[in-house]
């Protein structure tokens, strides 16, 4: 039986695109029956415009629903929005978006951090208890950190990425934000599962019950999360959580992520090349507003393209399309895959010893609105992040405290398909914490 | 280091147009960016993992799908069924 949700509360974090004021939903005796979700707007929801916050999708409305989505539909809930991002996915704090900044819950002179700022701010600011998010390189952790939040970038693969407009598709996640760990818990069981229209989707469904007993874990704390670059009290904020964790029962040992050197050119020419060959498919021909056909082929989306797509967006196509071009293929996206593999290898080293990995989630508290005004500064942002986007493992942020009165968040890292593991970690440490 | 004729070679090639008055800005930020991933300059190439990947292909078979309606309900200029789109030549 199909029922109403009435979508309500002033959205005063400009937390969504699109808005439902009443929601439909079904009656299935799913784990999120009559709960209100906001859904990330590069996640395809069928009947409801979907833009990834460009001008380029401005009236795009997909034909069907993402696997998620369909997931969470089964599941009961109600989807009452789409949320604001970064244009396409590309950035740190939700500013770059062509409906204007999301402002942080907790001080609207901050940002909600990015590039899932709309998803937070909106579960942040108590507007809804569950939100999707996408992750190519922080973008659900980061904003969970800089709003007081718990999200989760699934392992690669653990959620199906179908119907995800894709901006860099070897390294993006799908995945949830919500207040508690509880919540995140309950809503990754309702998204993750096979699905046969993604080739990268393991039949891995998740069905965990939590466990906050973690005796005995062995918990990495790389020197890397602690060096240079980072807020020397944030750092003492998650070295003082990661103490919680050991009261709790773990032991910690330190390591080192010699990878991390390179890693984040690693990441931004592997996304860039990626994004300049997926984002070719934006021409006005089949969805957003239309091209003149009149004119030649190049001519119309050349402009066209430089008219909508925001500065952010067309910085990255063009670096992505750079580091393929001949004569330079070696020197950056060679290197790049090989540099991703040693951060691979990085991790499966420190896995052998120890059970997950311990650290910041973003080197500072949430920056203010126009802080970042260059780009190079605001990818600097990501170095903490990255690294489990390359190796594709499975990364949480759960608040742990505050710095100047903004939330700080602490990073935990996992083992391929060990998501339950950094959840138990996670809710161990907030139930340390209650 | 790119010059301002290669910023504008690259946007050519990614078919995006950039108005002259950018082209100056675009140009620094490559350069400040291209200078950092330069440290990938220091990456062992010797270092390159196995590949251990498998094949996931599956077969070819037709399975139901967007209808042609659905496919073009978001063009603006369709004849026919069909998606009208500039002309190449």
């Amino acid at each position: 039986m199909t029922r109403e949700y009435f979508f309500e509360g002033a959205d005063r974090t400009n937390a969504f695109i699109t808005r439902l004021d009443v929601a439909m939903y079904e009656e299935t005796g799913g784990v999120l029956e009559g709960k209100g979700i906001a859904v990330k707007d590069n996640i395809s929801t069928a009947g409801i415009p979907t833009t990834c916050a460009s001008r380029i999708l401005a009236g795009y409305v997909p034909p069907y629903d993402a696997h998620v989505v369909t997931r969470l539909r089964e599941a009961g809930a109600a989807v009452v929005g789409k949320t604001n991002m970064d244009e396409f996915g590309m950035g740190t704090t939700t500013e770059n978006s062509a409906f204007g900044p999301t402002t942080n819950p907790h001080d609207a002179s901050r940002v909600p951090g990015g590039s899932s700022g709309g998803s937070a701010a909106a579960v942040g600011s108590g507007m809804v208890d569950f939100a999707l998010g996408s992750d190519t390189g922080g973008s659900i952790r980061c904003p969970a950190a800089f709003c007081g939040i718990v999200g989760l970038k699934p392992t690669f693969g653990r959620v199906s990425r179908y119907g995800l407009i894709a901006y860099s598709n070897s390294l993006e996640q799908i995945g949830p934000l919500g207040r508690t760990v509880t919540d995140v818990n309950t809503l990754m069981s309702a998204i993750a599962g096979p699905d046969p229209r993604d080739s990268t989707a393991y039949d891995r469904p998740y069905t965990h019950t939590l466990s906050g007993d973690i005796a005995g874990m062995k918990i990495a704390v790389p020197d890397e999360y602690f060096g240079e670059g980072v807020e020397p009290a944030v750092a003492q904020c998650v070295r003082t959580a990661i103490g919680k964790l050991e009261d709790a029962g773990a032991e910690t040992m330190p390591c080192s992520i010699p990878s991390m050197a390179y890693a984040l050119a690693a990441y931004y020419v592997t996304c860039t090349s990626e994004a300049s060959s997926n984002l070719s498919r934006f021409d006005g021909v089949r969805f957003g507003p239309s091209v003149e056909t009149k004119r030649s082929w190049h001519d119309e989306f050349r402009d066209h393209r430089g008219a909508l797509f925001g500065k952010e967006v067309q910085r990255r196509i063009m670096l992505g399309t750079f580091a393929l071009s001949a004569g330079y293929y070696g020197k950056y996206y060679a290197k790049a895959q090989v540099a991703r593999e040693n951060v691979r290898k990085d991790f499966l080293r420190i896995f052998k010893e120890a059970d997950i990995i311990a650290g910041p989630t973003m080197p500072q508290i949430a920056f203010k609105l126009a802080e970042k005004s260059d780009p190079l500064s605001m990818y600097l942002a990501d170095i903490l992040t990255v690294p489990a986007n390359l190796a594709g493992v499975p990364a949480i942020s759960v608040p742990c405290g505050t710095v100047e009165k903004m939330p700080v968040g602490l990073q935990l890292i996992g083992r391929h398909f060990e998501d339950e593991r950094i959840m138990d970690a996670a809710f161990a440490y907030e139930t340390e914490m209650a | 280091m790119v010059l301002e004729n290669d910023v504008e070679g690259i946007a050519k090639l990614a078919d995006i147009h950039i108005q002259k008055e950018e082209l100056a800005e675009f140009t620094s930020q490559f350069n400040h960016i291209l200078e950092y991933f330069d440290i990938l300059d220091t990456v062992n190439e010797g270092e390159e993992g196995e590949a251990d990947l498998v094949n996931v292909l599956r077969e070819d078979e037709v399975t139901p799908s967007l209808t042609q309606e659905a496919a073009c309900a978001n063009a603006h200029e369709t004849e026919d069924g069909f998606i009208r789109a500039p002309r190449v030549m």
